[in-house]
This record gives C-alpha cells, structure tokens and sequence, in this order.
C-alpha cells in the first residue's frame, strides 16, 4: 500500500515515530521537516515509486496525504 | 607513458574570519539555521586581497612544497569564476609574478568542477609527454559577486584559494577521470556576466548582476551526481569503494555528503569536511582540502583519494589518484 511505504520512507528519512505519521500530517510543521529533508524526502520517493517529482511539483507537496495522492496519480 | 601525480599542495586564504553571527547582523538569518542547513560556521571574507593575490600566495606554497624548481613547471591552469580581470587571465598573471619561464597558462571556467577539470586536462598534457609540471590553481573570491541581500545565498560561499603541483611520473598518480556537463538553461545556478552595451544596443531591463541559486535542486543534482560519479570512476579502474581512503568531495554543503554517504554506504568519516570553517569556495574547495589534508598528515603513500567536484555548468568532475 502507497502509504505504508510512504510512511517508511518517511520514518527513515525525517527520524520520526511511526504513529507520528499521519495522512493529515504537515512535513515542516508536524513533522519537523526543512526544505532540505522535502528534497531528500522526494527523491527516495522517485526512487521507491520510480516516478518523477518536477520542482514545481515539490513545492506544492506540503502534507503525506499530498505525497501519496501524486505517487497514485504518476505511478 | 608518464603518470600525472599530485607533489605538492598550498593554500591561502583571507585574513578575515566571518562567523555565522556576524551574519546575523547582516541579513534576517541566525548560527542555528545555518548550520543545521548547511554545516557550516564560519567562512573567510576578502578585506582587500584579489583573487590573483590569493592564486599566487597557494601556487608559491605548492611549488616549495613539491620541491621542484619553479623553471620547471611549464602549464599553469586556475580553474576560477570569479578573476580579476578577463585579460590578462590569472594564470598568465601569477606566472609572471612567480617568475616561471613563459609555460602556457590560462584560466579555466568550471564552477566548483573547475579544480578536477584543471586536473583532468593537465593531465591529458602529462601523459602525452607535452609537460612535465603542471601548476592547478582553484580560487574564488565570491563574496564580491554575492548578493549580500539574498540570505540564501550569502551565508553558504566563501574566499580562498588552493594549488596544487601535478607532475610527470614514474609512480602512481591519477588513475582515472569521470568530467561531464548538463548544461543550465534554466540558470538553476547563475553568476552573470557583462550585458550587451553599446552604443548600438543597450539592455533594456538591467540583468541580475550577482549569483542566483535553486537550492533544492542543486541538492538533487549534487547528490546523484557524486553517487554516479563513485560508481563511474570505480567501475573502469577495478577498485572497490572499500579501498578508499579518503573522499575529498567539493565542500557545498554537509547535507549533501551526509546523504551522499548514506546513499552510497560509506562511512562518512572516509569523506574530509573543512566547510564548517571554509564554507563554500567553489572551485577552491577541493584543493584547500587536500592541501589541510597533506599538512595535517592524513595522506599516507600509495593512499587511494577520491575527488568529486560538482556545480555551476551545471558540470561534475572526478578523480580518483593515488597518493
């Protein structure tokens, strides 16, 4: 399932709990993440869906539920 | 045929040392943001030496530090962005100052690959037996072409210069080089030049006149790039990434080698960091390195080094040598 790997992804990339990682969950203001950790943390998710994120796409990526909604509709 | 090995390295850098706090009083930012962004705390500013000065100043310490004569070199490349002047080029400059006899000199134009690509055509000349000496200067003065408004930017690059003696030899020396290009036409990192003006034409809307950067992906193609890199240069000369001894990468960013190490499970230990003090010298950054690593006694004999320079050009430029 998307968001199980996508929680994983995130869990190993951003050093958060599990249970911290919720679909509603906000990257920077929830889980702590900065512009950087948003890069790195698209570029596992290229890597573990073999999609592409452009940049403009990445900026508008602000919630999971943002991520595994563009990993459903590009994979 | 003659190997091209590394005999000798030198740096200098300006007197002043700038802390993140400082910067605090400069621009909206904080020592906190910045480090934990990038790694770095301080970064030395130009009080009034050139970029020529501080060529010359690391070319004279490499030359006394290969124990050659300096009739003897006979190329001299500075891999800079940031001369004082286009003509005469630096080269030409610090090898009249240095008192070398007439060798070929040019400046070289390669972003933070400026260094590895000076080493990789110096070593084309070595190998075909057309010089024995070759003098690699990378030196950026970039603080006079930041844009000291931009917090994003102003806070990451630095001034220095390092140099570095490669010579024609019968000992082991550059064993392979991976140097290439993605060409920036979307100017994700920019410096620009002089625009059209005469008397003819002259720009209607003034161009930006300091560097601009895309951080983000900058940081994308840093890290793929030296990930590539490592596996490329490996591949073709039959060495392993255990055999590595040390990992000189271009010194942007401690993010971009902490995943870099991550990604290619390497310890990141085997990777040399100087960014925290020197922050970002472009084409500088890898032989101030390797010049801190000599002084300091960390390159042993027949030691395996890895160079990775990644950049404006976009361009990449690896080396892996042995010591």
């Amino acid at each position: 399932m998307v968001f199980e790997k996508v929680k994983e992804i995130i869990v190993d990339e951003l050093g958060v709990e599990e249970e911290e990682v919720k679909l509603e969950s906000n990257l920077q203001e929830d889980l702590d993440a900065d512009s950087l950790d948003i890069v790195q943390l698209a570029m596992e998710i290229e890597e573990a869906f073999d999609i592409q994120i452009s940049a403009e796409d990445q900026k508008k990526i602000k919630t999971v539920q943002d991520i595994v909604t563009y990993v459903n509709e590009n994979k | 045929m003659k190997k091209a090995r590394i005999i000798g390295t030198g740096r200098a850098l300006p007197n002043k040392k700038v802390h993140n706090t400082d910067l605090e009083k400069i621009v909206e930012t904080s020592d906190q943001w910045i480090k934990e962004r990038s790694g770095i705390e301080t970064r030395y500013i130009s009080t009034g030496e050139t970029t020529t000065e501080l060529a010359y100043s690391a070319a004279e310490k490499a030359i006394i530090n290969s124990n050659i004569n300096k009739e003897e070199v006979d190329l001299v490349i500075v891999a800079t962005v940031s001369p004082d002047s286009y003509a005469p080029a630096t080269a030409c400059v610090i090898a009249k100052k240095l008192g070398l006899k007439n060798p070929t000199a040019f400046d070289l134009t390669a972003g933070c690959s400026g260094f590895v690509y000076g080493l990789t055509v110096a070593k084309q000349f070595i190998e075909n037996g057309n010089v024995k000496n070759a003098l690699i200067v990378g030196v950026e003065v970039l603080s006079k072409l930041v844009n000291w408004k931009d917090r994003g930017t102003c806070v990451l690059f630095g001034d220095g210069a390092g140099a570095c003696i490669l010579s024609a030899s019968d000992k082991n020396g550059i064993i392979n080089t991976f140097t290439g290009s993605d060409g920036d036409i979307n100017n994700l990192l920019h410096i620009p030049g002089e625009p059209l003006d005469n008397p003819f034409y002259k720009e209607e809307k003034p161009l930006p006149s300091k560097i601009s950067m895309e951080g983000s992906e900058i940081f994308k193609f840093a890290t793929r790039i030296i990930k590539k890199s490592v596996k490329t240069v490996l591949k073709d000369s039959n060495y392993t990434v255990a055999q590595l001894n040390h990992i000189v990468p271009h010194q942007a960013n401690l993010r971009i080698i902490e995943y870099a190490s991550e990604k290619l499970k390497i310890d990141l230990d085997k990777f040399y960091v100087n960014l925290d003090h020197c922050g970002n010298t472009s084409a500088a950054s890898i032989p101030i390195a390797l010049d801190e690593m000599n002084e300091k006694g960390l390159l042993k004999e027949n030691d395996l080094i890895f160079l990775v320079g990644f950049g404006g050009g976009l361009t990449w430029g690896a080396a892996l040598l042995s010591w």
